[in-house]
């Protein structure tokens, strides 16, 4: 391939063939500098965002905080006509929709729920649409409840198996939007037409007529993608000639991927080192200054912030206000030896500054003990400031996924455009060990919802016989899990399959079936206190376990404690070699994950007393977190105990959500900073996988619960993603409150 | 139990904390040790006071746990024992620094120097990499009333510090009411003037957020209606120490 929008790149094996990581070795400039050389925003940033700060108070103020719908138009790539929040102010442009905040329908994923959203904001689907959708056109949720077996049924409605992606999009996908920039679609069209041809083979088995139906759809959607950029005015069939178009080529490919999917997570991937290079290439010709290559990323960022989905409240209850799981995986060292932090890095992180904290883009810090020692201190810095940041182990993720690997979601890893995950939310481990003591009756309502094995029935639990039946029902659960996830991955890529994102992948795609674990710590805790103290039964009339009273001390996971630690540790192994016991749909690698997201609340409120002394109803520690209040040892202590959850049997992530008060972090300024970062660097050392950084002080949070007005930008991290803390309900900000937050008086 | 035990090898402790960042450089691995000689009014760990409390546990245990955490107080921090006062663990502390030593981390000890400078005091300071000096209060009086004993241990003690070139901070917590007269403030400064190895001086601004371990306990908690200093408080007493 040539194209005059190359000039000054070196070349390489990338312009032979798709290949973006042999573009950016090649030809980006690693900065170990400061953050001196940064720009505040100028004064069109500035103009616009406070129009978007008056767009987002409307929207507040909306019922249900949803501005707008349009009911009348089924999204897709190019659905809508342009849509601007003030043309003349913007450097990068598109929306969802004709207008900003305005949600778009996208009833592939399910009619039922698109229209239970529009009522929710008193708003009601176009009847025609309704129609299509109903008598015509089978959608991804009808398709999975049409083979749906009861015991996964019974296991979904009593929360043994929750959030399962089976009534919305499952989302975790990250199309690698740099190919539209660095190739033009024209040239990606050409590449998924030869795959075409691959895939005219003799026998034409299902696989592969699965596969050429695909490639076809994905081709659709890169013309799509070219016709939605004209009806801004770009033609982008060609690359991108400098940096502000690499970045709206960037966009309109992430732009087309919102329209199309309203997935539970739409990630952008590793973006601001590859646009680095277009920005030093104009910075170095003199065509653009710092301010002006500020204020594109500015733009861009503003635009990420105003992705909007439209879902309903159940769901917004579930994950707290609207993530959309914009994560932008920064920084991380190349295999090379090479940072590959640059400029770019720290402006994307700089639009915290200038634009004040917010939880989109989700801001991922892929942390190296090599980092450069300026950058490490930059966003330490930044993090202290907004608590608007996550970090997590790069050391650890770049033996197996390489140097061009980006977090879906929160703490998801994946190798851009060469690899995808089948989205399975969580199987509720602590329901699952009360299931094992009352022989598959659920603990709450009595219901025989796992098959009748034998209950626990004496006065005392034994820890070996609890195991024994604790083993036999997460064999149980296992089964059902994959099942349930087999039926929904097949039904989305039947009715609702992710064209545009999938174009920008490889034809040859690893996939993951990614499973998820939650109330690691309730488990953990509740199987030391049947070993080191003893735990008596409290039955109901029927013989039910309904509650437990504990005699004596046990250790509790998040003390560094080898006793309780090694169960959990044990408790991650155990179940992904059960999962790995079942056929996968697509043959996809099991995986699995510790994260809660804010969920955590809600499994907690689903899950009956529990033998740890949990009383019912009381939230799970977030992710890997250990149950509030029961770490007594320190914040490190709770960090070994984490860090000691094995990522090689947990590789789709464990997320630790740590929080502590600016003056318990160190003195000065200057020795917070130091401090956050040596404490970085010894967490990732222990071979942790995640963290999440929140520096605030407790009554801060509580004046923003009372005066919400006050802290419209108040950030928060939880499990994997930031939320605005006002926009968490009532029992979520407790939970963030009651939950450790390390401090020393 | 106790005649048993040789407490070279254990020491009796109250709890640790893992991410200590207020006690001497770096995140700090810090030993509360149980058992205290003073009985500062306005003490903000008043269940380390008791003797007779606290959990002994060993040298070897106590190490063990140490380095758990040396990934992260590499380079910059360390371990710092505080209490109660460490210093009634002597032995103890020598044997604890010695093993700290030879693993190339850093020592500090918290205390407010209300001892007699013994050979043991004198080796264990020899193995000390900085002491963290509590001056309970300038005037022997005040400093009586306060704490229950008067200073002339602790101003022997910073002496001592001094004239064998062992690094300090000066710490004063500031009590409304109660060490913030400029006078003694003034007199605090020209002491300090005379002391060779101090590295930093602190102001700890008295808070009451400890008042709950005293109620727990159900002792009387003095200085019910003192009011926590303020940064005003802070800043004054900083003009007047010329910090």
């Amino acid at each position: 391939m040539e194209f005059k929008q190359w000039e000054k790149f070196e070349k390489g094996d990338w312009a032979d063939e798709i290949n973006v990581r042999d573009f950016i070795q090649r030809n980006y400039t690693p900065y170990e500098g400061d953050d001196s050389f940064l720009e505040g925003p100028t004064q069109k940033t500035e103009k616009l965002w406070n129009e978007v700060l008056d767009l987002y108070e409307k929207e507040a103020n909306s019922k249900g905080a949803v501005l707008d719908i349009d009911t009348k138009t089924v999204s897709t790539v190019a659905s809508h006509g342009p849509g601007y929040i003030d043309k003349e102010l913007e450097d990068i442009v598109g929306l969802q929709t004709d207008a900003p905040l305005k949600r778009a329908i996208m009833p592939f994923g399910g009619i039922r729920i698109v229209e239970k959203s529009c009522e929710a904001y008193d708003r009601h689907v176009d009847p025609e649409i309704d129609e299509v959708f109903h008598k015509y056109r089978k959608t991804h949720n009808d398709g999975v409840f049409s083979v749906y077996t009861p015991d996964v049924r019974a296991a979904r409605s009593s929360h043994l198996l929750t959030g399962l992606p089976d009534g919305y999009g499952r989302g975790r996908i990250i199309g690698d939007y740099r190919r539209v920039a660095l190739y033009g679609v024209d040239a990606l069209i050409d590449q998924k037409k030869s795959e075409l041809e691959e895939l005219d083979a003799d026998t034409f088995t299902e696989e592969i007529i699965r596969d050429r139906e695909e490639v076809s759809e994905q081709i659709k959607a890169l013309g799509a993608l070219k016709e939605m950029a004209q009806s801004y005015g770009f033609d982008i069939s060609r690359p991108a000639g400098d940096a502000k178009e690499a970045v709206q080529w960037l966009y309109f490919g992430y732009l087309a991927a919102v329209k199309d999917q309203n997935g539970a997570a739409m990630s952008i991937g590793r973006t601001s080192t590859f646009l680095d290079i277009y920005f030093e290439r104009d910075l170095k010709a003199g065509k653009i200054t710092e301010a002006e290559a500020q204020e594109i990323m500015d733009h861009f960022v503003m635009k990420l912030r105003m992705v909007r989905f439209l879902r309903t409240p159940e769901y917004n209850e579930l994950f707290s206000g609207d993530p959309v799981w914009v994560t932008e995986s920064i920084g991380g060292m190349g295999i090379d030896g090479r940072t590959l932090v640059t400029k770019n890095s720290y402006r994307v992180l700089h639009t915290l500054s200038n634009l004040g904290p917010a939880p989109e883009p989700n801001l991922t810090i892929l942390w190296s003990d090599r980092l450069p020692q300026a950058f490490k201190n930059f966003v330490a810095k930044t993090s202290i400031n907004t608590s608007s940041i996550q970090y997590e182990n790069d050391d650890l993720m770049r033996i197996t996924l390489g140097d061009d690997y980006g977090i879906a979601c929160c703490v998801s890893p994946m190798k851009i455009g060469k690899q995808m995950q089948f989205f399975g939310a969580r199987a509720n481990l602590a329901k699952t060990l009360l299931y094992a003591i009352n022989g598959g009756r659920d603990e709450i309502s009595g219901k025989q919802v796992a098959p009748k094995y034998l209950p626990i029935t004496s006065e005392y639990l034994d820890y070996d016989e609890v195991m024994e039946h604790f083993d036999t029902m997460m064999d149980y659960v296992a089964k059902i899990y994959i099942k349930a996830l087999n039926a929904i991955h097949y039904m989305h890529d039947k009715y609702s399959y992710e064209a545009i994102e999938m174009a920008l992948h490889d034809r040859h795609v690893y996939r993951t079936m990614a499973c998820g674990i939650a109330g690691l710590s309730v488990v953990a805790d509740s199987l030391s206190a049947i070993k080191y103290a003893k735990v008596k039964t409290v039955r109901d009339e029927t013989g039910l376990v309904t509650d437990y009273e504990i005699e004596g001390e046990f250790p509790k996971f998040g003390n560094d404690d080898e006793r309780v630690d090694s169960i959990a540790e044990e408790l991650v192994k155990t179940f992904i070699k059960k999962l790995r016991k079942h056929q996968t749909y697509r043959n996809a690698d099991h995986s699995l994950s510790i994260l809660t997201i804010t969920s955590n609340v809600v499994y907690g409120k689903a899950t009956g007393n529990t033998p740890d002394g949990r009383r019912a109803g009381e939230p799970f520690g977030p992710g890997a977190n250990p149950i509030h209040g029961r770490d007594v040892n320190g914040a490190l202590a709770v960090m070994n105990s984490v860090a000691k959850l094995p990522f090689d049997a947990a590789s789709d992530g464990i997320s630790y959500t740590f929080a502590i008060t600016p003056s318990t972090l160190g003195k000065t300024e200057e020795s917070k900073i130091e401090n956050l970062v040596n404490m970085l660097d010894g967490y990732f050392k222990q071979t942790a996988h995640h963290i999440n950084v929140n520096v605030f002080d407790r009554k801060l949070l509580e004046d923003a619960m009372e005066h919400p007005e006050k802290y419209p930008q108040l950030t928060i991290r939880v499990s994997g993603y930031a939320v605005k803390f006002t926009k968490l309900t009532r029992e979520q900000q407790l939970d963030v409150i009651n939950r450790t937050i390390h401090e020393r008086i | 139990m106790e005649e048993k035990l040789d407490l070279r090898y254990y020491a009796k402790v109250h709890s640790v904390e893992s991410f200590g960042t207020v006690d001497g450089p770096g995140i700090r691995f810090i030993l509360f040790l149980q058992g205290c000689n003073l009985q500062c009014k306005y003490c903000h760990n008043r269940d380390t006071w008791d003797v007779n409390q606290g959990q002994y546990r060993s040298l070897e245990d106590v190490i063990k746990q140490v380095r758990k955490y040396k990934n992260y107080i590499m380079p910059n921090g360390g371990v710092t024992v505080t209490g109660g006062e460490p210093l009634l663990q002597v032995k103890f502390l020598i044997e604890f620094f010695k093993e700290l030593k030879q693993e190339g981390i850093h020592t500090c000890i918290d205390t407010s120097g209300m001892v007699k400078i013994t050979d043991d005091i004198k080796e264990l300071l020899s193995l000390t990499d900085l002491v963290l000096l509590d001056i309970k209060h300038i005037d022997e009086k005040k400093c009586e009333e306060l704490v229950g004993v008067t200073n002339k241990l602790e101003l022997n003690f910073a002496r001592y510090l001094s004239d064998n070139n062992i690094k300090m901070w000066i710490r004063q917590v500031l009590i409304p009411g109660y060490t913030d007269n400029e006078k003694d403030l003034i007199k605090l400064k020209e002491f300090i003037n005379t002391l060779n190895t101090v590295e930093k001086v602190e102001l700890l601004p008295y808070h009451s957020m400890g008042k709950y371990k005293w109620e727990k306990l159900n002792v009387k908690y003095e200085l019910e209606n003192v009011p926590d200093a303020t940064q005003k408080d802070i800043d004054r007493a900083k003009r007047l120490l010329e910090i």
